[in-house]
């Protein structure tokens, strides 16, 4: 029954179907010659998307380094100790080696390194030194992650100048903040191929593209300056108990910073950290975020950038220079001082109740007598004075290479009537920052070139080779050279027969001026001291500002604050080569 | 003379060594690609890269055994088993429900001793058996209307069964495909089967219209969003289209020259159980244009074989056996390919002989072996 033959039409049929089985297999031939060529880049792509993960390597921040070489910004080799659930193979093993290297509580390491997830964070910040010993146990599931971390070597010393940076390594304040785009280099990528879990593919390798570390910030900061000079602002301050007390030190022909000091400083490598006294309020609460947030800010600001004064006295310099520039006053011009002055209804008082008498104009600014300069104030008037004003540079920003500078506060010309035009005589009734006050003052002595006050000098590589030369713009001609000769002249007198003798050192010419001015508001009985030195006073090398803001008893600046750069000259001039020292000791003898 | 006489014999009946040559080099091949596809997961999950390698070669080694066995015994010896086979599936079938073992969420197989056998693959040799056997005996009934729709409803049983029972909707649909295939080479005429045909891609076209009508209406099953996941595999990435998707990076990732064997990156988890049914995209991946091109070659040269042997067989019961066979790869081939390609809506399929499933190639080796003793009743010296 089942051996009938296989006939012709079978045997057709057999071959239909098999040449349809051929068709519809070329067909999807076809299919595949699209996905695998037309389509290829497209699918491949999105393949290699789903495989490869990207992980950023961080680029080396540039270092500061101060003029002497002193790296002042360096970074650290930190570990971050991690973690991974699944791989590791001898958990008691791991709590107990992690407990006893990072000293940490058994508790807290078994919590992380029984919990269930992808990776979990044990400790960051860990020393290079630990992190390598933990990795030499060689723990299955123990990661140990290299990081850099900032550090700054030498602690609180110009904390506010050079600034800190945050977790992701940018720069919060200071310079760190303003050369940010020098310092903070390019970072690089890992390519890391992984299957569909997540865990890398050794076989694939990983393809890098290394990071390109951030390029060296040179600064003219010298940090035996600057530390010298903190010692002394610490020193007046405890002694003086005062609020606080600046020093700024800078080569008044170029406009370079040796040193800027704010004391109280705080710790650049704790930067979150509160003094004790503060970290608490007043009711011994915690402190809100908010709250801490804004002590931090108080701590970290530079108030030689950031706030304004009132100047006082030191201001005379300004309005000295401006008098004698405009012709209303020569050195030898002679005034009558009876103790006060009458502007309009008001009797404006000298400091010295019963007067200086008569005395010529030098001897007016040794005497730092109020009557004499709001009578030069009063012979420009206020469209000439307004206009030195301006020509000083005192109504736009000094360009310094800090973030956040003040600017000055001042009448604007229209409001200025003859009671203003007095008190900006002698520095009052306007604000200016004291980089501005020390930035005029140096023009005013160097010649009659309006520097910029400046930190930032040269970028190099890491190896030193020169990337860029920081340039900052000089205005010419700001006073004569004629009026800057004579200015530098009375305040030379200042220092070594006026009111700055306490500035006078044996043997070196120094030039300066005192002020003592009141804290604003008015009527605190709080004083600001201050006083501005240059030196040598017929060429001047360097000049510095000493502000002491809110001394306790004493608070005339030529008695509390001219000491200060004395015993700075003192000590940076023969360190600066500007003085010998030694052999003005033994002429002595 | 004894001799001769062997010589004589050898001369006059034919054995198809280029069928088995093709055989155990998509075995051979097969095994290597599974190895590569399968070594990573496997030594993840049982900690022993040649977990499933070792899994499939005893398959395979029995498999040939078997093979070899059936290829010795003259198929006419199956004819008298035709009944059985049919009932053999259908208790077995029915049997799922109470013994099945369930693995990936659907109840398919039976562990026996430590080997799991899946029913429709058996049931799919009976099917051949069958209907071979039931189409030499209606002769010249099947012309008619009735005897072709009889042939067409008789492995009607089994199909729902294995759609319905182990929720295979693939096996069921191959199966059905293996019966179609043999009744229209049994049957003389076009029409019905153009007819047929024509009504098929008609209704299927209907129901893919009106799942995607539906598309945006709750209460679709997941087949309807399968069939939505193969419209735009991109927008259903998370789940079911998930699978099709990665197919397509795998295979796009291999281009024409591939990126050489082992190197796929797509079997690392990407291509769940890349193993089973979705192993021709790894191929892709790894061997490229070419490398999928000479597989689906290999491929056409068995069907061709298959053809060969089926036209030159002694008598009709034998030509019916191996056009079953034809079949049976035939649609198993074109149906993995068109899935891993994203042709048609993802179904599980595997690849005769390449694919990971043991029962699978122990039962089409034994279609092979079938395939061997008809191709040894050829007369040489009759053609």
């Amino acid at each position: 029954m089942l051996e009938r033959g296989n006939r012709t039409f079978h045997r057709k049929k057999i071959t239909v179907v098999f040449f349809l089985c051929t068709a519809i297999l070329f067909i999807l031939f076809l299919r595949l010659v699209y996905l695998m060529i037309a389509k290829a880049d497209y699918y491949g792509g999105k393949a290699v998307e789903l495989h490869e993960r990207e992980r950023s390597i961080k680029a080396a921040r540039g270092r500061i380094i101060d003029c002497n070489g002193q790296v002042i910004a360096d970074n650290k080799t930190v570990c971050t100790i991690s973690v991974i659930h699944s791989q590791i193979e001898d958990p008691e093993l791991v709590i107990e080696v992690l407990c006893r290297e990072l000293s940490l509580s058994e508790e807290y390491v078994r919590k992380r390194v029984e919990k269930y997830s992808s990776i979990e964070r044990i400790r960051s910040n860990v020393d290079k030194e630990v992190g390598d010993r933990i990795r030499e146990y060689d723990l299955a599931g123990v990661k140990v992650d290299e990081d850099y971390k900032r550090y700054y070597p030498y602690g609180s010393l110009a904390s506010k100048v050079l600034g800190f940076t945050g977790s992701d390594n940018q720069g919060i304040i200071g310079l760190e903040v303003i050369y940010e785009e020098y310092l903070e280099g390019k970072p690089g990528t890992i390519l890391t191929v992984t299957d569909a879990q997540g865990i890398e593919v050794e076989a694939a390798g990983e393809s890098r593209i290394e990071p390109v570390s951030g390029g060296d910030l040179h600064i003219s900061m010298d940090m035996n300056i600057q530390s010298y000079a903190t010692q002394l602002a610490y020193q007046a301050m405890e002694t003086k108990e005062a609020q606080s007390v600046s020093i700024i030190v800078m080569n008044p022909q170029n406009g370079e910073l040796l040193a800027m000091v704010n004391v109280p400083e705080f710790d650049l490598n704790n930067p979150y950290e509160l003094p004790e006294a503060v970290s608490v309020s007043a009711n011994g609460e915690e402190l809100t975020a908010e709250e801490k947030q804004n002590l931090l800010n108080a701590m970290w600001r530079n108030g030689c950038i950031n706030d304004t004064y009132e100047p006082g006295s030191t201001f005379k310099i300004i309005t000295a220079a401006a008098g004698l520039e405009s012709g209303v006053v020569t050195p030898a011009s002679t005034f009558s001082c009876p103790g006060f002055i009458v502007v309009e209804d008001r009797k404006i008082r000298c400091h010295k109740v019963g007067g200086h008498g008569a005395e010529d104009f030098v001897l007016a600014t040794m005497n730092s007598c109020n009557p004499v300069f709001i009578t030069v104030g009063l012979r420009m008037g206020p469209e000439i004075f307004y206009r030195y004003f301006e020509q000083f540079g005192l109504l736009k920003r000094t360009g310094v290479d800090l973030p956040g500078e003040a600017g000055t506060i001042m009448h604007s010309l229209e409001n200025i009537g003859d009671v203003e035009l007095a008190t900006i005589s002698f520095g009052q009734s306007f604000q200016i920052t004291p980089i501005q006050l020390l930035t005029t003052a140096a023009s005013i002595v160097n010649g009659g070139k309006r520097v910029t006050p400046h930190f930032g000098v040269k970028i190099t590589d890491t190896e030193g080779n020169l990337i860029e030369t920081l340039e900052y713009p000089v205005e010419e001609g700001i006073v004569s050279e004629e009026t800057s000769a004579t200015m530098r002249e009375i305040l030379e007198k200042v220092v070594s027969e006026g009111g700055g003798k306490n500035a006078y050192i044996e043997g070196v010419r120094i030039g300066g001026k005192t002020a003592t001015s009141q804290t604003l508001p008015r009527g605190s009985g709080q004083y600001i001291a201050s006083f501005i030195g240059f030196a040598p006073a017929d060429d001047p090398q360097v000049i510095a500002i000493a502000i002491i803001n809110r001394p306790q008893g004493t608070y005339y600046g030529g008695q509390i604050a001219a000491p200060i750069v004395r015993q700075l000259f003192e000590n940076i001039l023969p360190y600066l080569g500007i003085m010998d020292y030694n052999g003005d000791v033994i002429e002595e003898e | 003379m004894a001799n001769r006489k062997k010589r004589q014999g050898q001369n006059e009946y034919f054995f198809d060594y280029s069928l088995l040559f093709i055989v155990l080099f998509l075995l051979g091949f097969g095994l290597v690609m599974l190895y590569s596809t399968s070594s990573y997961e496997a030594a993840q999950k049982y900690g022993s890269s040649t977990y499933y390698l070792m899994k499939q070669l005893r398959a395979t080694i029995l498999g040939l055994a078997g093979m070899m066995i059936v290829a010795n015994i003259p198929y006419h010896f199956w004819e008298k088993f035709y009944g059985f086979g049919y009932l053999i599936s259908l208790v077995l079938l029915a049997l799922i429900i109470p013994f099945g073992y369930e693995s990936g969420g659907a109840k398919r197989w039976f562990r026996i001793a430590g080997l799991s056998i899946q029913p429709s693959e058996i049931a799919k040799l009976c099917m051949i058996l069958f209907l071979a056997v039931m189409i030499c005996k209606m002769g010249k009934s099947i012309r008619s209307w009735k005897g072709f729709a009889a042939l067409m409803l008789l492995p009607m049983p089994i199909v729902l069964m294995v759609w319905k029972i182990t929720s295979n909707l693939s096996s069921a649909i191959i199966i059905l495909g293996i019966a179609a295939l043999m009744v229209f080479v049994a049957s003389p005429d076009y029409k019905k089967f153009v007819l047929l045909g024509a009504a098929g891609i008609a209704g299927v076209a209907l129901i893919v219209f009106v799942i995607v009508n539906m598309a945006n209406a709750d209460g679709l099953n997941y087949r309807g969003e399968r069939v939505l996941a193969w419209l735009n595999p991109e927008a259903y990435v998370s789940d079911t289209g998930y699978q099709t998707l990665q197919a397509l990076y795998a295979i796009g990732s291999g281009g024409i020259w591939g990126k050489g064997l082992g190197l796929s990156m797509q079997k690392l988890g990407f291509i769940p159980e890349a193993q089973n049914d979705m192993i021709f995209s790894i191929i892709c991946e790894e061997l490229g244009l070419f490398g999928a091109v000479a597989i689906m070659l290999m491929f056409v040269m068995l069907i061709w074989r298959l053809m060969v042997i089926a036209n030159n067989a002694p008598d009709l019961f034998g030509a019916l056996l191996v056009v079953g066979v034809m079949g049976h790869m035939a649609i198993q081939v074109i149906l993995n390919i068109a899935v891993v390609t994203n042709t048609i809506p993802n179904t599980g399929i595997s690849l005769p002989f390449i694919s990971y499933g043991g029962t699978a190639v122990l039962f089409q080796l034994a279609e092979i072996g079938l395939v061997l003793n008809v191709a040894k009743r050829i007369q040489l010296k009759e053609v």
